[in-house]
């Protein structure tokens, strides 16, 4: 078994430590290690932290290749520091039986760069009417804990409140897309100054909220979890803080670009800044801040979105809507949560690793970086600033809003139960 | 002036008043036995329309010919467009024919913005009007006409529209017309007030430079201008209002209402009118209604745009004279 040292790592952002790693699981963390036999990393003064974990990606395999393949988008994981990521089912087909989610499970093991653990849709087709057969994907070879219909929103309060009851059978949850459909009919941009200015459909904040409210009262109701995606208004918080404090079961997730961008940026008319759920205000990205601080919102998850350059490169109303994140998300939060002083870096750990792990039950990710745990693990240059070079992305797709932004922080290396996925930046 | 005619808010209001002052040029060649002008002789424009409307094409179409300029028009129907062509291989194409200038008209909000500014294509750009964002040449020949018959024909030569009292009723919230009147008449000192129900009148209008109002008749007395949105028959099914009785009794112009607004002042409609809708024939046809003289000023007001654009910095008629002279 091969053996590898890193030597000099903040773990945690603490104070430097040598980890050495033997096979698939960390050895020993301490201070003098010896290197005898190991392959020695110097980690000079680099933050080490559990590999992260992302409970919302898009792979787009099977069916829209052309964006994304499990292949890409894990060696794009790899690259941003993942050693595991949530697959959503909204592929060509619908990821809604044992055989698709089997599938993209068995892909990921194949390729080796990422855990994929595929997210099951919650009724068939996406469509909102049906149950999809939850149980069967569970009990799958990719053992399915967590289901969304991502992409659209589980509109139906009764079919909601069954698919919450229902997936408590085998713990699992349900991660929701708030989004009113009526009330989002035709919509293409936060509803407010901006969009009366530009003449885009609006999309009220109210749409999510009234969603979220709901939600967390069924989840009340019936005794379940709930997963709140890409949670993206200043009054979804303070729900969610509300439901929290009442001892409801509800997790929630923020995204990178929701951290950092606003719905300003859209008087471009540049697509690349379409989204869903669409920017908001400055106001609100300081709101989902200071929750991400409090904890209100529990992690941060890319809900990475790839898409080829046509669909991109044309008028706001035919644009798809998306951004890539998982090969930037890490350096955003560096820069909206750590370099604003909100979260040290063992508290960035738990919101992008240990969380998200324990809310999708994604065993062997998210622990400690201590003797006897898997190594999963990955080392960021956090002294580094530069430009953001989508060339440079493994990643089929190139739809970054960061384009040119200068940002901090660059992932080093990656390792996957003790195999380097990623050396010096480069992939393996 | 810029290289490109994308929003009324792009306007100075120096820019604005060369604009009409321009234009009172070239309406002046409207009333010669020869309306043309060499200005444009051998440059290329193409009237690129992905929306179908007839009026606003053929206004731009008279304005190029009276300039000497080459016309193509295209309509996105029955064309590549329809067979799933993008835009941008679209307006490729098209350059890639030596075109000068763009006139767009498309329904998607922010196209003509996208075609002037992603390195599509180098040709001059004109807002013909995008989805529900703007229509600045329409606010021009607005601003144009107010000004022609609230302070004179001659007397408004290199005058704004200073302490004028504009106000817009109907439905603002899908108008482009309504953003680029107000961004238009702010930037040329008029006071402007929109009136419309709530339902049709967009989040975040506080921020915009005027005033809003739930209620016709108390604005009316205070009005030197007020300009009719037409208010399409289907917004009533997704309920922006009960009825279309309903709508135009609360925010119709009939000739009572008219009786209550100032002496001097006019009505003005973009068009197409909805007879009976926001609008009785009663109004429409009054010498105070504005509606046709919007028509014809719209193609010297274009015919100013492109002049300004694509002509240089010669002057437009003075030197048409010495080429009709010649």
């Amino acid at each position: 078994m091969s053996k590898t040292l890193i030597r000099g790592a903040k773990v945690l952002g603490g104070a430097p430590q040598d980890v050495l790693i033997d096979g698939q699981t960390i050895a020993g963390v301490g201070t003098g290690l010896s290197a005898e036999g190991a392959e020695v990393v110097e980690a000079d003064g680099k933050v080490l932290l559990p590999g992260l974990v992302d409970l919302h990606t898009h792979l787009r395999e099977p069916g829209r290749e052309d964006s994304e393949t499990v292949l890409t988008g894990t060696r794009a994981a790899a690259s941003g520091g993942y050693t595991a990521v949530f697959a959503m089912a909204n592929t060509f087909p619908v990821a809604d039986t044992a055989g698709v989610v089997e599938q993209v499970y068995r892909l990921g093991q194949q390729h080796g760069y990422c855990d994929v653990q595929p997210i099951g849709a919650v009724t068939i087709g996406l469509e909102g009417r049906k149950l999809a057969e939850l149980g069967a994907m569970h009990e799958s070879a990719a053992g399915v804990t967590v289901f969304s219909d991502d992409g659209k929103c589980v509109d139906d309060a009764v079919i909601m409140r069954r698919a919450l009851e229902y997936v408590k059978a085998f713990g699992g949850v349900v991660a929701q897309h708030a989004q009113e459909p009526r009330l989002t009919e035709g919509a293409q941009m936060n509803e407010g100054v901006v969009s009366a200015e530009l003449g885009l459909g609006g999309w009220p904040a109210v749409a999510e909220e009234s969603i979220i409210a709901r939600d967390v009262l069924l989840a009340e109701h019936v005794g379940s979890r709930v997963h709140i995606c890409h949670l993206s208004t200043a009054g979804s918080v303070e729900i969610v803080r509300w439901a929290k404090s009442r001892g409801i079961q509800v997790t929630a997730e923020v995204t990178p670009h929701h951290l950092l961008l606003t719905d300003e940026l859209v008087r471009s008319y540049n697509p690349v800044y379409k989204v869903n759920p669409p920017l908001r205000t400055e106001r609100d990205v300081l709101a989902l801040r200071e929750a991400l601080a409090d904890g209100t919102i529990d992690i941060v998850a890319t809900d990475h979105a790839p898409h080829p350059h046509e669909d991109k490169d044309c008028e706001w109303a035919a644009a798809a809507m998306g951004m890539v994140g998982l090969e930037t998300a890490l350096s955003v939060v560096q820069e909206t949560m750590v370099e604003t002083g909100l979260l040290d870096w063992a508290q960035v750990a738990e919101r992008m690793s240990t969380k998200p792990a324990e809310i999708g039950r994604a065993t062997g990710h998210g622990r400690p970086v201590s003797a006897g745990e898997p190594a999963n693990l990955t080392l960021v240059d956090t002294a580094y600033r530069g430009a953001v070079d989508p060339a440079g992305f493994a990643s089929r797709s190139r739809n970054t809003p960061y384009e040119g932004c200068e940002l901090p922080g660059r992932v080093t290396h990656t390792w996957l139960r003790g195999k380097a996925t990623l050396v010096d930046g480069k992939l393996t | 002036m810029q290289r490109h005619l994308i929003s009324a808010a792009d306007l100075t209001r120096d820019d604005a008043v060369l604009i009409l002052d321009t234009a009172e040029e070239m309406a002046r060649v409207a009333d010669r036995p020869i309306k043309k002008l060499p200005t444009l002789r051998g440059r290329t424009i193409v009237n690129l329309f992905f929306e179908d409307s007839t009026r606003t094409r053929i206004s731009f179409e008279a304005a190029e010919k009276r300039l000497s300029a080459d016309v193509i028009n295209f309509s996105a129907k029955g064309s590549s467009v329809s067979k799933g062509e993008s835009l941008k291989d679209t307006a490729q194409t098209l350059e890639a024919m030596g075109v000068d200038a763009v006139v767009i008209r498309h329904g998607a909000s922010g196209a003509p913005y996208r075609l002037a500014t992603s390195g599509w294509i180098d040709a001059a750009v004109v807002n013909a009007g995008d989805g529900t964002h703007q229509h600045p040449t329409q606010a021009l020949l607005d601003a144009f006409t107010m000004r022609r018959r609230l302070i004179g024909r001659d007397a408004g030569l290199g005058q704004d529209l200073a302490g004028k009292r504009i106000t817009l009723v109907g439905d603002v919230l899908h108008s482009r017309v309504a953003r680029s009147n107000v961004d238009l008449l702010h930037t040329l000192g008029a006071e402007v007030t929109l009136v419309a129900p709530p339902t049709l009148v967009p989040v975040g209008v506080g921020n915009w430079p005027c005033e809003v109002s739930y209620d016709l008749d108390s604005t009316l007395p205070k009005s030197d201008a007020v300009m009719m949105l037409r208010v399409q028959r289907e917004r009533m099914n997704a309920a922006f209002f009960p009825t279309e009785r309903e709508y135009s009794r609360r925010y119709g112009l009939d000739g009572e209402r008219m009786a209550r607004m100032p002496e001097h002042a006019i009505v003005m409609h973009p068009g197409p009118m909805v007879r009976g809708m926001e609008i009785t024939a009663e109004v429409a046809d009054s010498d105070r209604c504005t509606v046709v003289e919007q028509v014809a000023n719209g193609v010297s007001i274009r015919m100013a745009v492109l002049y300004l654009l694509l002509g240089g910095n010669e002057p437009a008629v003075s030197h048409a004279r010495t080429a009709e002279e010649k």
